[in-house]
């Protein structure tokens, strides 16, 4: 499984989205999440992006307030999902027009139902922009 | 009814809630708890919309503030099975992040997630995939298989993707399932829309990580892939597995090692690249080559501003280093500046760089280089840099070191470094270099001084520790030592009392051996010089030292020689290490007595070392920690004897009348017990202990347990325990009838103990077996127990010593090494049951593959007529598959001859699961069986066509003729 988790968080270290593809307990995911946010949000914009942490290897970007923290194995590449990331970003962007924190609070299962094209059970699936979005407007449409 | 329509009507929606935490950013927690209290009337709903927002409010709850959700489960199933889509939405979401394998309703789920698979709505079935992906259980897995087999080739691409994708779950959870849907997970490496391309390709990646080898034979395909994909993803991914693959086999490497150059060579993404990079230096470091252009490419990333690159060029470079050495030097000094970089993570890796190429040529060089930085920088990396050259120098048993006294000296300059939190190590490595190398104890006690007389460290807590160390390497190798009067005052010094009582325990007790050290060599100095040239026997009678034999009394003799030139030699302080080894060698084989006058011992010198002793220690006696005040009661007690007999001491002829003396036999038998050398002690060394004949640990701990029932005892009574339990340790046979007793009624006076001291136990749930054990972490123990660790040390030191053969290597000092290894025992790795069978499976339905795209040509029918009756034999067995399975687990049971083995080995597989699974699994078979029985004609055929190779496939996989 390449991708195990994808957190996004705010500047002040509240997730604001939660995405496991393995099962961890609440309190273990709390702890994870406090450890890698004070990890992670410690580091200027000048340091690179990647952070190991227990068995995981952080990637992380920070799009103005908003961290989007993914942890992957070691062995993946972690260009790749830099690039990943901001695809998400862009996919988010298109939909919400210009993205942030509170489009993603108020609208928390389209976030989800975008990952959820985009990532299945750890693999990406979908690079599309397009093809992420399709479903999201056509039950925007419906309803 | 009522309650519901009003429920909906006031319902708080999920963007209400959010306000509402917004607005109440003080009493968010107030706020939550009564929100939740609202929710939990609601999911109570009949109507399913109202549900359907409570449930998404918890889940909204459950996964940003950490809510327990789990009580809600069967709401969550309960909502699944709505016909809305937008409920469907909300309670997949909700099982996704809540279910687990012991979620007891997931079982609950197995109709409606079939339904949903099977479902005309593309989004039902990619919802329910999604939540499948993430909370299948073995048995949904096992249930569902042949949903996602179909979903496998669904003609919508956006189903069979994710179809794809989840089949990894279902493989690690029913590895079985291999049977049936590898071929067409296959078949997807050939479809034409991209993304089910990559998705296959993420997941044969991600096996071919975990078990590279089943994977073999699908190289055509990947290379087919490798050569004719333009997506960057797909290509990432083949990259990756051509990296896993290659090593495994030669021909392989060598036909993709020209694409991957290319790759590296010409594309435009610097994702792609860096895996072909990656890869090269990893699996392909042969190819001298691939490794020049990826060290080319690893420069670029090393002289980039993106500091991303930089820390990726450097990771690629710590692969590379311990191959390619030259490649680390061609870059050493981006290296060596990034040491000081910005990023923490940055320094670290270059940190890493350089400890990969640590060697015996040049560790002494970058551990200097090392030190320096560390001196500079911040506390944490300055750690960073102690740690990694500690554990480097000290990897195998200090394999890298060749001089001891520049690694001693190091060890003492690290503890100088204001960071310096490491203690703990260096702290080990000093003790540990002592026991093991003879030559380093020298320079050890030099250091040790050094450290010891600055009583700036003992400010210092985290150089305690090391403080401790040297205290104990002083004492222990106090024969060393250039001058014991100051090694004295050290110890003594009364900035000691800043130490934690453990530490100023073993200076006392280093202090003691000191002591006795001094005391031995003023006493029986003189006489030595004038006995052994004559006539050794002639002294050994005169001693008349009962229990030492002659040996020990001769190696004291010469102990004492090789201190006394150095005793002498107090005045040429600047004097070289070697020159001081070459007068003791000399000095160890003529005695000379030119050194007699030169000895450091006197009458008034031995006076005034004892009234400092007692001056200093003479307030210790009344300490509290028991530790302290026993050792320094030991001292005060022994000088108190001394004292008394002193004055009558005189000197007759050069040598002490020492007739009605007690106190000289007594300082003799000290200095003999602690001329016994210590020895390193393997971890596994208590298991080797044979436990004593007469020693029947639960009786005599029935009396230990009486005394430690009766908790009353005043603290000064700690010192009464040592009666029993030495008489544990020598094995005095014990009357049974006494002691059986004894343990009836301690048992009860242990669990009272227990219960008021329950701090001091380990905690246990097995209560009868605590029965045979002292309290383990008693305090009032400690001292016992220390004895014991210590005659622990000698005794298995002269097990070890009749073991071990040191090699006498002439550069480097003999190291002492343990036979068995000085790491713990590492338990023998498990074979990841599932993981074997996946493989198992999967190599199974490969090899009927080959077979089959073999056999295409020509012999088709042939064989397959050849196999009819043979197949026929196992499709009337009644557990068929199951014998799959028993092959899988026992690889060398491949041979189809032998059924009857392989009986035996299902039964084996058998005792892995539960029963409870195996009914059900036996009776689905069954049903199964009638279902499809095409498919199992198929399994069959596969697994008979492997059952032949299975075990040659493992040694030379079979690889199509085109590659090579």
């Amino acid at each position: 499984m390449g991708i195990r988790f994808i957190l996004m968080v705010n500047k002040q270290g509240q997730t604001r989205l939660a995405q496991y593809y393995e099962y961890l307990n609440l309190e273990e995911r709390r702890a994870l999440e406090g450890e890698i946010v004070r990890k992670c949000l410690a580091r200027n914009e000048q340091q690179c992006s990647f952070v190991e942490h227990r068995t995981y290897k952080i990637v992380y970007r920070r799009y103005a307030s908003l961290f989007f923290l993914v942890g992957v194995d070691n062995g993946e590449n972690e260009l790749a999902i830099l690039e990943f990331i901001h695809l998400l970003v862009e996919t988010m962007d298109r939909h919400f027009g210009n993205v942030c924190e509170l489009d993603i609070m108020f609208h928390l299962e389209k976030a989800h139902f975008m990952l959820e094209e985009m990532v299945m059970n750890g693999c990406i699936v979908e690079t599309s922009k397009a093809n992420i979005l399709a479903p999201i407007q056509l039950m925007d449409k419906a309803s | 009814m009522g309650s519901s329509i009003m429920d909906s009507l006031f319902q708080r929606s999920l963007e209400d809630l959010i306000k509402g935490i917004r607005l109440n950013l003080l009493t968010e927690p107030t706020f939550i708890s009564k929100s939740t209290d609202d929710i939990r009337r609601e999911i109570k709903s009949t109507d399913l919309h109202t549900k359907s927002v409570a449930l998404q409010k918890l889940t909204y709850l459950s996964a940003l503030y950490g809510l327990d959700m789990s009580w809600a489960a069967f709401h969550v199933v309960e909502l699944m099975s709505s016909s809305a889509f937008a409920h469907k939405k909300i309670a997949y979401l909700a099982a996704a992040h809540s279910f687990h394998a012991a979620t007891d309703v997931s079982l609950l789920t197995t109709h409606q997630f079939r339904k949903d698979l099977n479902s005309a709505n593309p989004f039902e079935v990619s919802l329910a995939l999604h939540c499948f992906s993430i909370i299948a259980t073995p048995h949904l897995a096992r249930e569902l298989t042949p949903e996602i087999f179909t979903l496998l080739s669904s003609s919508k691409p956006s189903i069979g993707k994710k179809a794809v994708a989840v089949i990894l779950r279902v493989f690690s959870q029913y590895p079985d399932a291999a049977r049936v849907c590898f071929k067409r997970l296959v078949e997807n490496l050939e479809s034409s829309d991209p993304h089910t391309l990559s998705a296959a390709m993420g997941v044969f990646c991600e096996l071919a990580v975990k078990d590279p080898k089943s994977y073999l034979p699908l190289a055509p395909e990947f290379y087919r892939i490798l050569v004719d994909s333009r997506n960057n993803w797909v290509l990432i991914k083949a990259v990756k597995i051509f990296g896993k693959l290659a090593p495994l086999e030669p021909r392989l490497a060598m036909r993709v090692v020209e694409p991957i150059c290319e790759y590296m060579r010409k594309t435009g993404a610097k994702s792609l690249m860096f895996e072909c990079v990656r890869t090269v230096v990893t699996s392909l470091a042969e190819y001298e080559s691939a490794v020049k252009l990826a060290v080319v490419k690893i420069r670029e990333l090393l002289v980039d501003d993106d500091s991303n690159l930089k820390y990726l060029g450097l990771q690629a470079l710590t692969v590379v280093a311990p191959k390619h050495l030259w490649a680390v030097l061609e870059n050493k000094e981006v290296v060596i500046k990034s040491l000081s970089d910005a990023d923490p993570n940055i320094k670290l890796e270059s940190l890493r760089i350089l400890m990969v190429m640590v060697s015996e040529r040049n560790v002494a060089e970058i551990s200097r280089v090392l030190v320096n930085y560390a001196i500079k920088s911040d506390p944490e990396f300055c750690n960073e840099i102690l740690g990694s050259i500690l554990s480097a120098c000290s990897r195998n048993v200090y394999e890298i070191i060749e001089d001891f006294d520049w690694y001693v000296s190091l060890l003492g300059e690290m503890s100088r470094i204001p960071h310096c939190q490491k203690g703990e190590e260096i702290e080990h490595q000093l003790i540990d270099i002592g026991m093991r190398v003879k030559d380093a104890r020298l320079q050890l006690v030099r250091v040790g001084r050094d450290l010891l007389i600055d009583p700036a460290l003992l400010g210092n807590p985290f150089l305690h520790r090391i403080l401790s160390a040297a205290a104990w390497v002083s004492g222990e190798y106090v024969e060393f030592s250039k001058n014991p009067f100051e090694l004295m005052e050290a110890l003594l010094q009364p900035r000691i009392s800043l130490l934690p009582p453990s530490i100023r325990a073993v200076y006392v007790q280093s202090a003691f051996k000191v002591l006795i050290f001094c005391l031995h060599s003023y006493l029986f100095y003189r006489e030595t010089i004038a006995c052994s040239p004559s006539s050794p026997d002639n002294f050994v009678s005169e001693s008349k030292c009962p229990g030492s034999d002659s040996a020990i009394v001769a190696a004291d003799c010469q102990q004492d020689e090789v201190f006394n030139p150095r005793a002498s030699n107090q005045s040429f302080e600047d004097a070289s290490t070697e020159d001081v080894e070459d007068i003791t060698v000399t000095h160890a084989q003529i005695p000379n007595s030119a050194s007699l006058g030169k000895d450091g011992f006197t009458h008034e010198s031995i006076g005034n070392l004892l009234n400092l002793i007692e001056v200093a220690l003479g307030p210790l006696s009344g300490s509290r920690e028991v530790e302290i005040q026993e050792r320094a009661r030991n001292v005060l007690g022994l000088i108190e004897l001394i004292k008394q007999e002193l004055p009558g001491l005189v000197k007759k002829e050069g040598n002490f009348e020492r007739e009605g003396l007690k106190f000289p036999k007594i300082i003799e038998l000290m200095h003999d017990a602690f001329s016994k050398e210590l020895g390193p002690v393997a971890a596994n060394a208590q298991e080797r202990v044979p436990i004593p004949d007469g020693l029947i640990l639960r009786e005599n701990l029935g009396d230990l347990e009486m005394i430690c029932g009766n908790d009353q005892l005043p603290t000064s009574s700690s010192f009464s325990f040592g009666i029993p339990h030495s008489k544990e340790k020598v094995g005095l046979p014990q009357s049974k009838g006494e002691s059986s007793e004894a343990s009836t009624e301690s048992t009860s006076l242990l669990a009272e103990h227990r219960k008021l001291h329950g701090l001091y136990y380990l905690p246990s749930e097995k209560n009868d077996v605590s029965n045979d054990y002292p309290p383990a972490n008693d305090p009032k123990l400690q001292d016992n127990l220390n004895d014991d660790a210590k005659d622990l040390v000698k005794l298995t030191e002269q097990s070890l010593l009749q073991k071990k053969k040191p090699n006498h290597a002439k550069p480097r000092p003999v190291v002492v090494k343990l036979d068995e290894g000085d790491e713990a025992p590492i338990a023998a790795k498990k074979l990841e049951l599932k993981e074997d069978l996946l493989s198992g499976a999967v190599r199974d339905v490969l090899l009927g593959n080959e077979a089959v795209s073999t056999s295409q040509s020509n012999l088709t029918d042939k064989s397959s007529s050849k196999r009819r009756g043979k197949e026929k034999l196992n499709t009337d067995h009644p557990s068929g598959p199951k014998e799959v399975l028993g092959d899988v687990g026992n690889p060398n049971m491949g041979n189809p001859s032998s059924r009857r083995s392989k009986h035996h080995g299902h039964g084996k597989e058998r005792r892995h699961r539960s029963p409870r699974k195996k009914e059900k699994e036996r009776e689905e078979n069954g049903q199964k069986d009638k279902q499809k029985s095409s498919h199992r004609h198929n399994r069959h055929k596969s697994r008979q066509r492997a059952e032949g190779p299975n075990n040659v496939v493992t040694q030379t996989p079979l690889i199509p003729d085109f590659l090579l």
